[in-house]
């Protein structure tokens, strides 16, 4: 590639790269300045060097945020992963009409808003119109009860919210699956579970891991749930970063407790892509 | 075994559409509460989505935005897709890694830091910050989708075209264009669908001068619910189902899913 037949190809990137710098990468870089940002008396800030908001960060309060944020996160993960992967399977041997119409509701409902599926959810567990309502008519509970705000509800909406998610990351790698391995273990004797549990996991076990992750960090980013259908005790650090910046106005506090989130989603998925690479 | 296997599927099946079923029955609900299972049938709150300027103006803005943000999102994608497949210059595959970013960290870090910029430059609530920042936040889209219709243009077609005479341009015009342009569209379709829906980002943004639908509804839940909301539910998956459903039809959506080469 010669400089003189390059140049071209250069200026044509040139309204895309002001784009890209202007509108990622300095806001990014914002963030970073800010979280270190000084605190003027009047509740502004200048830029600075000032380890303040990370300091508060680290009281227990704060840090038991983070603890809980990982953790509901890592349940949702296993959970919708557990909940997605049998169906996945099934999915992919559908015949072709069938997976598409499937592909297309799995995609509506995924890209559906979180404020949305926040909404149908508090109707579930409302105590006119949702399960408790169906139970009451059954007759499996005497009266209707609202079943949330609590940490039930919270999970199974995020689980809800993944379980799209976790089908569309595990798809490819079901559907590219070499078939003559399930063939080979049935002619050898195996059953169907237990193929599953031999062939299908074990092969699939790199596609799992990195869904696993992706799952995590998304509902690391779940805002909307954790509010409406939690209490105060069951917000993760996105909804205290929106609290702080859009209610409190603290933007450098929200923007340390936003490079927390970003070094907790970047050692987690360091941390089990380097545990999951090994065999 | 085959009757496990159907009674997994149907309690999926359940799982995955019952909450939206729900959501449907309560929104034909003749009354002003919430009920299921529904109480008469109506129109009404269907109808009040058009009829009251608020819900009205909340869904011109939102379909503006996503519109205009996704329109964005694939010229600024277009270039750099094409200067990595064409050239494989170094320089357009780190704009490519840049691009793809956003989309992967969690979005209230994206919108955290549109709002530091917009704010520091003094530029609070106009309506192309939403919409840049959407684009900015949904390129990695656009930029997957072209790149793969890019790929999927095989070498031998552009140089028979070169062979038999054609110019650069006419190569452009006639091979690659018909081939990539299924794959652009799919770009925005995805881009147009998810900025509709997005929530954080334009809070944060645009959230105290323009109320895009996801802004309001989460406004109105706050202050008890109507069963506009239900309607505005459905409609909102019918319009995924509807774009979804193009991209089915005239881009290769197991393509994009990556189930195949």
């Amino acid at each position: 590639m010669t400089n003189n037949k390059s140049l071209p190809q250069y200026l044509t990137l040139i309204p895309s790269s002001v784009m890209i710098g202007i509108f990622f990468m300095i806001p990014f870089a914002l963030i970073l300045a800010a979280s270190v940002a000084v605190q003027t008396p009047e509740g502004d800030f200048n830029y600075g060097f000032d380890l303040a908001h990370f300091e508060r960060f680290l009281t227990w309060f704060y840090i038991e945020r983070a603890l809980f944020s990982a953790g509901i996160c890592a349940l949702i993960a296993a959970l919708s992963l557990l909940i997605a992967f049998p169906f996945t399977y099934m999915l992919t041997r559908f015949n072709e009409r069938a997976k598409t119409l499937w592909l297309i509701y799995i995609l509506a409902q995924l890209s559906l808003s979180e404020v949305l599926i926040a909404f149908s959810w508090q109707v579930l567990f409302s105590r006119t119109a949702g399960i408790g309502n169906i139970l009451e008519f059954v007759g499996i509970v005497e009266k209707s009860f609202a079943m949330a705000p609590s940490a039930g509800a919270v999970i199974a909406a995020l689980v809800y919210l993944a379980v799209p998610f976790a089908i569309l990351l595990l798809y490819p790698a079901l559907s590219r699956m070499d078939r003559s391995l399930i063939e080979a273990a049935r002619t050898l004797g195996t059953s169907t579970i237990g193929t599953f549990f031999k062939i299908v996991i074990p092969v699939n076990r790199s596609a799992l891991v990195s869904s696993s992750v992706t799952i995590f960090v998304l509902t690391l980013g779940a805002i909307i749930v954790p509010q409406v259908l939690g209490k105060p005790e069951h917000w993760t650090l996105s909804v205290l970063i929106t609290d702080q910046a859009i209610f409190n106005f603290n933007l450098p506090f929200a923007s340390a407790l936003a490079v927390v989130l970003l070094i907790l989603s970047g050692s987690v998925v360091a941390a089990v892509m380097k545990f999951g690479g090994e065999k | 075994m085959k009757l496990l296997r159907n009674a997994y599927l149907a309690i999926f099946a359940i799982y995955l559409i019952g909450p939206i079923f729900v959501i449907t029955a309560v929104s034909f609900n003749a009354k002003k509460f919430l009920a299921f299972p529904p109480r008469g049938f109506s129109f009404r709150w269907y109808a009040e989505i058009f009829v009251d300027s608020g819900w009205f103006n909340s869904l011109i803005s939102s379909l503006l935005i996503a519109l205009t943000s996704a329109t964005l999102a694939v010229l600024i994608a277009l270039p750099i897709a094409y200067a990595v497949w064409k050239s494989g210059l170094r320089y357009a595959k780190a704009l490519f890694s840049l691009g793809v970013a956003p989309f992967i960290l969690p979005p209230v870090i994206m919108a955290l830091a549109f709002l530091l910029l917009f704010s520091s430059i003094g530029m609070n609530g106009l309506m192309i910050n939403v919409i840049i920042a959407h684009a900015m936040f949904l390129l990695a889209l656009p930029l997957v989708t072209i790149s793969l219709g890019l790929e999927s243009v095989d070498r031998a077609l552009l140089e028979a075209a070169q062979t038999m005479g054609a110019d650069g341009k006419t190569v452009f015009r006639t091979v690659i264009l018909p081939i990539a342009a299924p794959f652009a569209f799919a770009g925005f379709a995805f881009c147009f669908v998810l900025s509709l829906n997005e929530y954080i980002i334009a809070l944060m943004t645009v959230g105290f001068t323009v109320e895009t639908l996801p802004i309001k509804i989460f406004n109105a839940l706050r202050y008890g619910y109507t069963p506009v909301i239900a309607s505005i539910a459905v409609v909102f998956l019918l319009i995924n189902v509807f774009v979804f459903s193009l991209i089915a039809r005239f881009s290769n959506l197991s393509r994009i899913l990556g189930a195949m080469d």
